[in-house]
């Protein structure tokens, strides 16, 4: 007995070790960061005046402080980014999932001698580098492409003028619907395969009709799936940067664009630290909310 | 008019025919039962009757329609599946509920008639319970209960005693016929246990090999097997090769082989010649100690060979002098007797002459 519980100590200790170091400390560093002022070229100002004669152009400032959330709060710009952060993280889940859920689908309901070539062909995108196929991306929006030219003169016709594809929030949308479908797919198509198809011979036989037949048996059953496979795509989508870097214009700016121009350009490592916290804080109540409705009603 | 006709309905997978010309009619109120070994084509004949499969030819009619082209959503036919397939996200009432609401009906109504139905098969308290917290008797109640509640013209049932031990069963097959009777639904019921068929039914169809070999009621159907598949797969039965020597009257002559001469009340359609086998159920054998030979007819000597006590009989295997070997099932009713004869007993065996039947190949 104890022998067994040492053992579960020692293989437990390593992972342990590396999240208390990597994720544990870190994220504490974070939080007492967010306390600080910032330093002259990044890092942080130290916590008491130095003894020596003070370099020029010393702000002055040092301690802790809530400088920050003052900062955060004080400014309407940061709610927006925030809202619009999650109106597209929101309409990239609603997307995908529209998307995913008629592949995941046909997968399940294939032959399953063919099902783990399509998985495959699923994930076959994640063996060519992110950056690259959102740079694809780029060109596939960009002025001078078939794509955007064949938009453009479909508008005409409807009496539109001619839109920018690249730079807009459609195509960060586009780029981040298209990085974060195969997390929808996969969830949903693990779900869907364990469905018993006899469940859906019972609801025909009672009476139930196609449609009625998805949204009463299938879609109930599949939400375990669509919570886990939304949790995937919403989360990430909140802290992606490069996708609006590369695709976004100068308005589409979001939370994770900001929070690299704190560390990287602005250099204030206080407010930065802020902002991920605020970030994380609503991705924990998102999670959370999202856990407690996909609970299983039915617990196996 | 019949309520269910099946008219020369065949069905084919490739080169296999599952199912093959099969004939027949069910009267409204019957208690049918389609029995076969697996693979006979009984469950694909099911599926065609509930409409999830279609015949390559022939016709189903319902009251006198053709109901080819009805999707099984739209016939008034309920299946039991043999896995209950009850829906594991909803509660045994919302299972209830769901055929109602799939056919309109008003909430109100809805609560009532489940209600109702709940108390039915005695799972009132189990009403907000979901399927999975319920035992293999209690799931195949609450599918009865779904099957029945909207009052189908017909429920279909594939196996759904399959999955139950052993007393479960027997208790299920008692409330089943029961409930068939109260409700006056007209039930085909599909097994390849020749008990339950037997136990259950009003009328059985036996099929084989896509064909239904014999259609009549338990008695006949176990009394006087038609030929020797349903002789063989209903019950145990001894089995001897014979052919007929000669007819007269009302009597015929076989000559048994090995055993020698024996005569039988003669049956139409035989004549001398014929190739069969004698057919005897093993509770129509007599064995007795050696002593008593005097008195009897149809009267063999042997030794018994082996003995199978399973409580209430002793099935008793025997070795006739002349090398057959013939099972016989005595019952235990004497108190305090476990048993009549030993290993190697040397005793004899003997049949009424109706007991027996010629069959032909």
């Amino acid at each position: 007995m104890n022998k067994l519980r040492l053992t579960r100590w020692l293989v437990s200790l390593p992972p342990t070790l590396f999240l208390l170091l990597f994720f544990a400390a870190p994220s504490l560093l974070m939080i007492v960061t967010s306390f600080r002022y910032p330093g002259e070229f990044g890092g942080l100002a130290p916590l008491s005046a130095p003894e020596t004669a003070t370099a020029e152009g010393d702000s002055g400032l040092y301690g802790m402080t809530l400088e920050t959330y003052r900062f955060f709060f004080s400014d309407v710009l940061y709610a927006e980014i925030f809202l619009k952060s999650f109106a597209v993280a929101t309409a990239t889940t609603l997307i995908c999932l529209a998307m995913a859920y008629p592949v995941a689908m046909l997968i399940a309901q294939s032959a399953k001698k063919y099902r783990n070539l399509m998985i495959l062909l699923v994930v076959l995108p994640f063996a060519s580098n992110f950056l690259i196929r959102i740079y694809a991306w780029m060109i596939i929006l960009g002025p001078e492409s078939a794509f955007s030219h064949f938009v453009n003169h479909l508008l005409q016709a409807l009496g539109f003028g001619p839109v920018m594809l690249l730079f807009s929030p459609f195509a960060v949308i586009v780029g981040m619907v298209y990085v974060h479908l195969p997390f929808m797919i996969l969830p949903l198509y693990t779900n869907l395969e364990k469905h018993d198809p006899v469940l859906l011979d019972a609801a025909q036989d009672l009476g139930a009709n196609r449609w009625q037949r998805f949204w009463l048996v299938t879609w109930p059953q599949s939400l375990p799936g669509v919570f886990s496979g939304s949790a995937l795509v919403f989360i990430p989508v909140l802290g992606m940067f490069a996708v609006p870097d590369i695709l976004g214009g100068t308005g589409d700016i979001l939370i994770g664009n900001l929070i690299k121009d704190q560390f990287l350009g602005t250099r204030d490592w206080p407010f930065g630290s802020t902002l991920s916290i605020m970030l994380m804080l609503a991705v924990l109540c998102v999670a959370g909310l999202s856990t407690l409705l996909a609970r299983p009603r039915v617990s196996r | 008019m019949a309520l269910l006709e099946l008219r020369d309905v065949t069905r084919r997978f490739g080169d296999f025919t599952a199912v093959d010309a099969v004939t027949l009619s069910i009267e409204a109120g019957e208690f049918f039962t389609l029995l076969g070994p697996s693979g006979c084509g009984k469950t694909t004949l099911l599926r065609m009757i509930a409409g999830f499969d279609v015949p390559d030819s022939g016709q189903i009619l319902l009251d006198g329609q053709d109901i080819a082209g009805t999707p099984p959503e739209k016939r008034p036919i309920h299946t039991v599946f043999q896995s209950y397939a009850l829906f594991p996200h909803m509660t045994v009432a919302d299972n209830i509920a769901f055929p109602l609401k799939m056919s309109g009906k008003m909430p109100d109504e809805i609560k009532e008639s489940v209600k109702k139905a709940l108390e039915e098969v005695q799972l009132s308290r189990f009403s907000q319970r979901f399927p999975h917290e319920l035992s293999g008797g209690q799931k195949q109640r609450v599918a009865f209960a779904r099957g029945l509640i909207n009052r189908p013209r017909l429920l279909l049932m594939d196996e759904p005693l399959g999955a139950l031990d052993a007393k479960l069963r027997e208790d299920m097959q008692r409330e089943l016929i029961h409930l068939q009777k109260e409700v006056g639904i007209t039930f085909i019921f599909v097994t390849h246990s020749q008990d339950e068929a037997l136990a259950l039914s009003q009328r059985i169809a036996v099929m084989n090999q896509g064909q239904i070999e014999q259609i009549g009621d338990p008695s006949v159907i176990y009394g006087s097997p038609a030929n020797r598949f349903i002789a063989d797969f209903i019950g145990k039965i001894n089995l001897m090769e014979a052919h007929v020597t000669q007819i007269s009257g009302q009597n015929m002559t076989l000559e048994i082989d090995k055993l020698g001469t024996t005569t039988l009340p003669f049956k139409p359609g035989i004549k001398t010649g014929d190739q069969g086998v004698v057919a005897i159920r093993p509770e129509q054998v007599g064995v007795h100690a050696l002593a008593s030979q005097a008195e009897l007819t149809h009267a063999y000597t042997g030794k018994v060979l082996d003995f199978l006590y399973v409580g209430d009989v002793t099935t008793y295997i025997v070795e006739l002098d002349c090398g057959i070997r013939m099972e016989a099932l005595l019952a235990n009713s004497s108190p305090g007797r476990a048993r009549f004869f030993e290993v190697n007993d040397p005793v004899v065996v003997s049949w009424l002459p109706e007991a027996a039947h010629f069959l032909m190949d």
